[in-house]
């Protein structure tokens, strides 16, 4: 246990060693907010022991918004000024949003730009940033109620489909409800953290979330730790409603009802139907009537209801298995998320497609929540640092250009973050006193085929010779993958340093542009990366014997000096075309050949010092 | 009902008090932290509220209100050091459960 120490009477009643921070799963229907208490990371209840929260924002002329249960009738009763399913509305254009399948209730702003609509409400516009950050703030004010404290920060979960628009405008959302974001989770993963998959070693995880009105299948990857999102696939209009909406269906065929409902009717048939699929997950025989008809109803039969839209789920499971190229016999762990996965007729489907029983010990409304909270809790720095999680990695890799336009890679692709690592460079001419620094990503070996992020300077480097200078280049990409760039030059302490967002802009389908060129070129890249150094190499060569050259040439005689001439000429015509393998090989020589005078000058130098010069004026005549 | 403390936490006490200039003893007490944890008080005491518990040992009064006195009936304090920290702890035959940093623990 921690440590206590003895407080002052009436002060804060024992030290909170323990810093307060949230897992928030915002949802499409529903959110969650769930925090360490106690023993575990449970989801927090509000006043009434619901833990659940309608994502659903009322607004009204008078100010505050009504957000959740209380907002749920102003679906029916005021829809212009009631939004649900804002998580739908995140990062899409005006045109995006008038084009979705759902029919939308609501004005749009027509003073919105097209790349920022907002809902006209009678307490003005709101975007979806601010309707998705009253959902965080409602959250956040039942956190900390019930945790007793301020919140230090929140992990909070998007699909793992969303796109760079999508997750800053969540971010974006959260600022506004006044949270500090640690992470912004994937949905899957923090289902599997749940079940503490993410201790295990290595597994492929397929997580099968089917809620209220979405479906979304994901496979993914644990190696060391550390998940990476296979493939992603489903239908963001198949979740729950769709099996009320066939079993009702059904009780109207069953009672042979023609006639049109009206809308007490429907509501109350659909409300039949969803207390029936309820029930059906508890027991096997259900008996049931409505208006004046009654009958029972099994499992099975239910099955055959909705047989249809239960395979639509494992088709979409059977294609993101392709998509990753793997079969069910990869698969170690299947987990269920969402409500509707309660359904046994839904769990019976998954099981006989992969041949394998799904974890389900977790409530599924709330595992992806539990997930995040674990991890927030991680992050905030609860835990020791030798159980720290490390969940994303870097698309692709980060490095700096070298000389001869060569990448010299500094993080490499897949390493998690975040990350820190550095190394040291040198300067390539004598006297050099600045170094530019282009920092570029990817995966290829020449400058040109990467992507350029940065350029920046580093100046006032001491002159010194070529390669004495010490440079030492630190890359560090934390959480949100923002890298930041820093060189220093060690003799002086000289810094210079820049911030850059790798990932801002480039999808994922350019990602996987830049690796296949990379793999298909990596033989061609090979091949260039090593006549580039070969190049480099005889050059410094060249430069440092014409250097000699000039300050103690009389040494040399004619004989000598022709062979070296001739050495470098031949070296210098073989760098135009040759392979790395003949530059070597010719380098090599002229070094051999040049040998003997780089210790006849030593001895030179060391007798002139001897004889009282100096060492400044040897330095000089050197330089 | 009684508390207890170990020479090494009592003469520490005894050090923290004598350092402080006043106060009776300490007060060792429950309270709610998080959703269902509770969580370890500790404080100097200056004067006796109504129902309070006195117990002595090793010639150091520890005071328990009678609320707290259930969740941590028979508790043992002791004064210890892990790595550069040191501090009390307790040692709590009721508790059920800890949470992962300690702080908090539940009777179950």
């Amino acid at each position: 246990m921690a440590l206590l120490q003895i407080q002052e009477p009436g002060g804060k009643p024992a030290k909170v060693l323990h810093r307060l921070a949230v897992g928030i799963d915002l949802g499409t229907s529903n959110s969650l907010v769930s925090a360490l208490c106690g023993t575990g990371v449970e989801t927090l209840p509000d006043d009434n022991g619901q833990h659940l929260l309608p994502s659903v924002v009322r607004y009204s002329a008078d100010g505050s918004p009504l957000v959740g249960y209380a907002a749920l009738s102003g679906l029916v009763d005021d829809p212009e000024n009631t939004v649900a399913s804002s998580k739908r509305l995140l990062g899409k254009s005006l045109s995006e949003l008038q084009n979705l399948p759902q029919v939308l209730p609501f004005k749009f702003d027509p003073e919105r730009e097209e790349t920022s609509p907002a809902i006209s409400t009678v307490s003005g516009s709101k975007d979806p940033v601010q309707i998705s950050a009253d959902i965080l703030e409602k959250l956040k004010v039942r956190a900390e109620q019930c945790l007793k404290g301020e919140l230090e920060g929140a992990v909070i979960t998007v699909p793992a489909y969303f796109n760079d628009a999508q997750r800053q405008q969540t971010k974006d959302a959260a600022k506004l409800a006044g949270l500090n974001v640690l992470r912004l989770l994937n949905e899957p993963t923090a289902a599997a953290v749940a079940y503490g998959l993410d201790s295990e070693d290595q597994g492929k995880v397929c997580v099968f979330d089917l809620g209220g009105g979405t479906f979304d299948v994901s496979l993914l990857s644990l190696q060391k730790g550390v998940f990476e999102v296979l493939a992603t696939g489903g239908d963001t209009n198949l979740g729950g409603n769709d099996f009320d909406h066939a079993l009702a269906q059904w009780i109207l065929q069953q009672a042979g009802y023609n006639a049109e409902l009206d809308f007490s009717e429907r509501a109350i048939l659909n409300q039949l139907a969803m207390d029936v699929k309820h029930q059906l997950s508890e027991q096997d025989q259900l008996e049931i009537s409505w208006q004046d008809w009654s009958g029972t109803i099994t499992n099975t039969e239910y099955s055959e209801i909705c047989a249809e839209l239960i395979k639509r789920t494992i088709n979409t499971c059977r294609r993101v298995l392709r998509d990753a190229s793997l079969t069910i016999n990869d698969i170690d762990n299947i987990v269920l998320v969402g409500g509707s996965t309660r359904m046994p007729v839904i769990r019976q489907a998954v099981a006989s497609f992969f041949s394998k029983e799904a974890l389900t010990n977790i409530d599924p409304d709330k595992v992806v929540a539990i997930g995040a909270g674990i991890q927030a809790d991680v992050l905030i720095g609860n835990k020791s640092s030798n159980n720290f999680l490390l969940l994303d990695v870097n698309p692709l890799s980060l490095g700096i250009e070298t000389m001869g336009e060569l990448v010299e890679k500094i993080i490499p692709r897949n390493t998690t973050i975040p990350v820190a690592r550095a190394q040291e460079f040198t300067t390539f001419k004598d006297g050099q006193t600045a170094m530019s620094l282009h920092v570029v990503q990817g995966e290829r070996e020449l400058v040109e085929d990467c992507r350029s992020l940065a350029r920046f300077e580093l100046r006032g480097i001491p002159a010194m010779v070529a390669g004495a200078a010490k440079i030492r280049v630190s890359f560090q990409v934390d959480a949100d993958g923002l890298l930041s760039v820093a060189a220093e030059e060690l003799s002086t302490g000289k810094k210079a340093e820049i911030q850059i967002k790798p990932s801002y802009g480039l999808k994922s389908d350019l990602i996987e542009e830049m690796l296949q060129s990379s793999q298909e070129n990596a033989q061609v890249d090979m091949e260039l990366r090593s006549v580039k150094e070969a190049q480099l190499e005889a050059t410094q060569l060249i430069d440092a014997i014409a250097n000699a050259r000039s300050s103690d040439g009389e040494i040399l005689n004619t004989e000598e000096l022709l062979l070296i001439e001739k050495a470098v000429e031949t070296l210098e015509l073989a760098m135009k075309d040759s392979s790395a393998n003949k530059i070597r090989e010719l380098t090599e020589d002229l070094n051999r050949i040049s040998g003997d005078f780089a210790s006849r000058r030593m001895d030179l130098h060391i007798g002139r010092a001897l004889k009282g010069e100096s060492i400044d004026e040897v330095a000089n005549s050197s330089s | 009902m009684a508390l207890s403390i170990t020479q090494n936490a009592a003469q520490h006490v005894a050090e923290q008090l004598s350092s402080r200039g006043h106060g009776l003893g300490i007060r060792v007490g429950v309270t709610t932290t998080g959703c269902s944890g509770m969580a370890y008080v500790l404080e100097f005491v200056d004067k006796l509220e109504v129902g309070d518990q006195v117990f002595e040992d090793h010639g150091v009064k520890i005071i328990v209100d009678p609320k707290s006195l259930v969740y941590i009936d028979g508790t043992e304090m002791d004064f210890v050091k892990q790595g550069v920290n040191e501090g009390f702890e307790f040692t709590n035959p009721n508790a059920k459960g800890e949470c992962g940093c300690g702080e908090s623990f539940s009777v179950g």
